[in-house]
């Protein structure tokens, strides 16, 4: 059995508004092993993305508070480190990308001077040195003529060069560990494609881990090794992809997949889940999904169903999994 | 807007409001000066025009809580007369300001194009004047009375509001309520001031109130210079400037004055930032 | 960047010409300007021969306007009092008041953004509200009335006034002490000049650094493993300090507002105390010069503080 690169444990992060607590992410676990991508799937404000910034510890601390759980990289518990250890994490061991291409790159400096701040940083590199290594990074993303580009200002590219540049940055370490926040959401469908090849290849060569965070099934269809389906701060689903795809055992997660317009199937209209995402102020008591579920019984409104084994390695919240095709 | 909408939206501009503990302090302090100029006639121990020689430059004692003046006034008696002017130069100068403001900024916004060019440039142009020395100027070629003073001060501070309601207009013609309207084929007076203005109104509130500030200030300033409101009418700030020739022998009358016009000042910059953040949505909840 | 220049001093010279029509208007137009005085039998005929000459009354409307202008720039105003060439008067006391408002305008940069920017490092915390309420305090605060605050205060610790550009005596001092003594009556005034200033740029900083530290970038900032001054005092500073660059022209009328209240009380030798007295004698044509004189150094100021924008910002530098 291989060990996995990232534990986490029972990970519950809880906004402290003036309106009361948003429970945002609420007892998570799941593992990432060396070399695989594991894609975070969910509606928005299903608590992914507070996932994702929990781990590196960014969320805005107040409101925001990681109330417990455990976060084991390489056997670490990154909770316990201090701000400074944490630092040292951050960009060099993992690393993060974010949707917004646009507003995620400082429009005062250079992508190079934002390339090399990471690379000095962590690498102690002089700072020609470290010029040199941004280079070979944006001509590792494929941004043409990178010894020019690296004096370009954010403003001067396009969005999918300047997601390129992010991800350039945020790999320019050889981190262990990428999380992807919706790297291809705000960029053209051709774009979309071809980001995503190369963040494949690049994983690939690296031997780097993902954890790719995303509301689009096409995009977990096409690069994910197994998935985890979130809703409400749970997980909800969790298994290997094939599984998640043909023998989903929640019927939150078969909404999702039938939500997709498929091509080969004719379907005379798209099938929605009925109903609306919680109020994360206000949630239901028992199963969070049981007023939008197809298979509620009185036994979902209760308790909150615990993750059940469908087999080894993919699991399901629902009391009726054994049903759910 | 309907009238349950608009309660609402007071209740919960309230709720914003109320945790700002210093707008709150400010907007106490501004209601307790209300009633004090609007009662000025029955809190006011003395007539605050009598003059009596035998007690002038008196410090303050249980009989004249402030002191008198060189002439013997009771300057207790005179600051809350005082009370009345500061509060009528500042209200009346921003009404006049508020007004061309609006006007000027919706024209500008809602027909845009070269009508918008060429208000801004006005605006530009105003801009560019040093208010105060212009005000002193006009002040000074139209002789000072409590009048030209209001409507000077009114006529030359207009230009922020207008620049807030112009670039309110210019989001919100875009909007479908609008459109609708204009598609319903109502005429553009109407549109303006019935379907846009009302939503445009937020920022307006928070200019008109730091702007009554400012125009207290102003109004000090100039009596300060010797074209101010004219004595004997009691104004702050010609109680001060009366004052100031006796600083060393009668401390009273620099000091009293200048804390009444300080604290209606903060008072009123106070409520106005307080106004800001509570109608500001982006900073909601922040604190 | 050269559209951007090309579009900025288009609007240079419109508002110029706005300006000088504007004054103009006020000087000859205006109810109560001295060109009704000359219908007034009150008025001594030899001023009205100094309007008429200064002026051009005898001449159609629109030429009024250019003869006002061309001796405007060449120096022919002359004034009523003393029949002397107004820019004249203005050079030999521009001096004073530009080392006045330079020095201002220093203690308001220096002091008003390391506040602003340490207020908004903990926002709402003891230390921010302290600010909050000092910068409140010193918005509300009439100038006029500190400066005869502190001149009382002087008074009652050394037993003198600081009054003008130096102290009246000087005899028996050593040329440091002279020195110091200058420094001490241009400081004075300097700061309380510049109290206005310093409130309100540091609440400008303050939210200007409380908006850019929300930003995706900042976020991407630590992301990278930065340490939290270098996210603040690098990432975000830059950022923040871009629009107070523009807030450089904007306090050009605010300081000259203060300096004819200012070198009024302080008895300073400067263009503010000139117009002051020259609004008490009603010598018209140094008022209305030292006013355009104003609202073309303010546009001046606003086009360079543009200029520097440009320069600053990337996005601008880069068209």
């Amino acid at each position: 059995m291989r060990h996995p690169l990232l534990e986490v444990r029972s990970l519950t992060t809880h906004f402290f508004t003036e309106d009361g607590i948003v429970r945002a992410v609420e007892d998570v676990s799941f593992e990432i092993y060396p070399g695989e991508i594991l894609c975070l799937v969910g509606e928005s404000g299903c608590g992914k993305s507070v996932t994702g910034l929990s781990i590196l510890k960014l969320i805005p601390i107040p409101p925001g508070q990681i109330v417990r759980g455990e976060i084991l990289f390489n056997g670490r518990d990154l909770l316990k480190l201090s701000e400074k250890e944490m630092e040292g994490v951050r960009g060099n061991e993992i690393s993060m990308i974010f949707q917004e291409p646009m507003t995620s790159l400082n429009p005062v400096f250079t992508i190079g001077d934002q390339i090399m701040e990471a690379i000095q940083l962590h690498q102690k590199l002089n700072k020609r040195d470290a010029r040199k290594k941004a280079i070979e990074m944006l001509d590792r993303v494929k941004i043409p003529s990178p010894e020019k580009r690296i004096d370009s200002y954010p403003h001067q590219l396009s969005g999918g060069m300047r997601q390129r540049a992010m991800i350039a940055m945020a790999l320019s370490c050889q981190p262990k560990l990428l999380i992807a926040d919706e790297p291809t959401t705000a960029l053209d469908v051709t774009i979309q494609a071809e980001v995503l090849r190369l963040l494949r290849e690049i994983q690939r060569e690296m031997e780097m881990s993902v954890m790719l965070i995303t509301h689009d099934l096409g995009v977990v269809s096409e690069v994910g090794d197994r998935v985890a389906v979130m809703y409400a701060g749970r997980i909800v689903e969790y298994g290997p992809i094939e599984d998640i795809f043909h023998e989903m055992r929640h019927p939150y997660t078969r909404g999702l997949l039938e939500s997709i317009p498929q091509l080969e199937v004719k379907k005379t209209r798209l099938n929605a889940i009925p109903g609306q995402v919680p109020n994360p102020l206000n949630l239901p008591e028992g199963c969070k999904f049981h007023p939008r579920c197809p298979l509620r019984i009185e036994d979902c409104r209760r308790e909150e169903p615990p993750l059940f084994e469908v087999k080894e390695g993919h699991y399901s919240r629902c009391l009726r999994w054994k049903e759910c095709r | 807007m309907n009238e349950r909408g608009m309660t609402s939206q007071i209740k919960f501009f309230w709720k914003y409001f109320k945790r700002n503990r210093l707008a709150v302090g400010g907007l106490t302090i501004i209601l307790i000066i209300f009633i004090v100029a609007g009662t000025a006639p029955f809190l006011a121990p003395y007539d605050p025009g009598k003059t009596d020689v035998s007690l002038k430059l008196k410090p303050p004692s249980l009989k004249h809580y402030l002191g008198t003046d060189q002439l013997g006034r009771d300057v207790f008696s005179r600051m809350l007369y005082g009370a009345r002017i500061s509060l009528s130069v500042g209200f009346v100068a921003v009404g006049i300001s508020i007004f061309i403001g609006i006007l000027v900024g919706a024209i500008a916004g809602y027909y845009g194009r070269w009508v918008d060019s060429l208000l801004m440039r006005l605006v530009d142009i105003m801009f560019c004047f040093p208010t105060f020395f212009l005000i002193l100027t006009v002040v000074a070629l139209l002789g000072p009375s409590i009048f030209n003073i209001m409507v000077i001060i009114g006529l030359t501070s207009w230009m922020g509001t207008a620049r807030f309601v112009r670039a309110e207009f210019l989001s919100l013609k875009e909007r479908d309520f609008v459109q609708a309207a204009r598609a319903l084929g109502l005429n553009d007076r109407r549109i303006i001031f019935r379907h846009i203005l009302p939503n445009a109104l937020a920022p307006v509130f928070v200019t008109a109130t730091l702007d009554v500030a400012t125009a207290i200030l102003v109004e000090a300033g100039l009596s300060f210079l010797g074209f101010g409101v004219q004595p004997p009418a009691p104004s702050w700030g010609n109680i001060l400037t009366e004052g100031r020739t006796y600083i060393f022998d009668a401390w009273w009358l620099t000091v009293f004055p200048g804390l009444a016009i300080l604290l209606t000042v903060l008072s009123f910059n106070l409520v106005g930032e307080g106004l800001r953040d509570s109608l500001d949505p982006r900073l909601r909840g922040r604190r | 960047m050269a559209r951007f220049l090309f579009r900025r001093l288009l609007q240079l010279l419109f508002t110029l010409i706005g300006i000088s029509i504007l004054s103009w208007i006020i000087i000859t137009q205006a109810p109560g300007s001295p060109i009704a005085l000359t219908m007034d039998p009150k008025v001594s005929p030899k001023i009205i021969e100094q309007m008429e000459k200064n002026y051009d009354l005898d001449k159609p409307i629109y030429q009024q306007y250019f003869l006002w202008l061309k001796k405007l720039f060449t120096g022919k105003l002359y004034s009523f009092k003393d029949g002397r060439p107004v820019l004249e008067k203005i050079a030999e006391r521009i001096w004073n008041t530009l080392l006045l408002n330079l020095v201002a305008t220093l203690i308001i940069f220096s002091l008003a953004i390391p506040l602003g920017v340490f207020s908004a490092r903990r926002p709402y915390s003891f230390l921010d509200n302290l600010g909050t309420f000092g910068a409140y305090l010193g918005l509300s605060i009439p100038g006029f009335w500190l400066a005869y605050l502190v001149i009382l205060a002087t008074v009652k610790l050394f037993g003198y006034p600081v009054l003008g550009l130096r102290s009246f005596v000087i005899e028996g001092l050593s040329t440091p002490e002279i020195v110091l003594d200058r420094i001490w009556h241009l400081l004075l005034p300097a700061s309380i000049m510049a109290i206005h200033g310093i409130a309100g740029l540091s609440r400008y900083t303050r939210s200007s650094m409380l908006e850019v530290v929300r930003q995706d970038y900042i976020r991407t900032a630590k992301s990278k493993g930065l340490s939290e001054e270098v996210v603040y005092y690098k990432h975000a500073l830059r950022n923040a300090l871009l629009p107070i660059i523009t807030l450089f022209g904007f306090l050009i009328p605010g300081l000259i507002g203060g300096s004819i209240i200012m070198e009024s009380v302080f008895a300073w030798p400067g263009i503010g105390r000139l117009a002051y007295q020259a609004v008490l004698a009603r010598d018209y044509p140094v008022v209305m010069t030292i006013l355009t004189i104003s609202a073309v150094l303010t546009l001046i100021g606003n086009f360079i503080a543009d200029l520097l924008y440009g320069v600053a910002d990337p996005r601008i530098r880069y068209q």
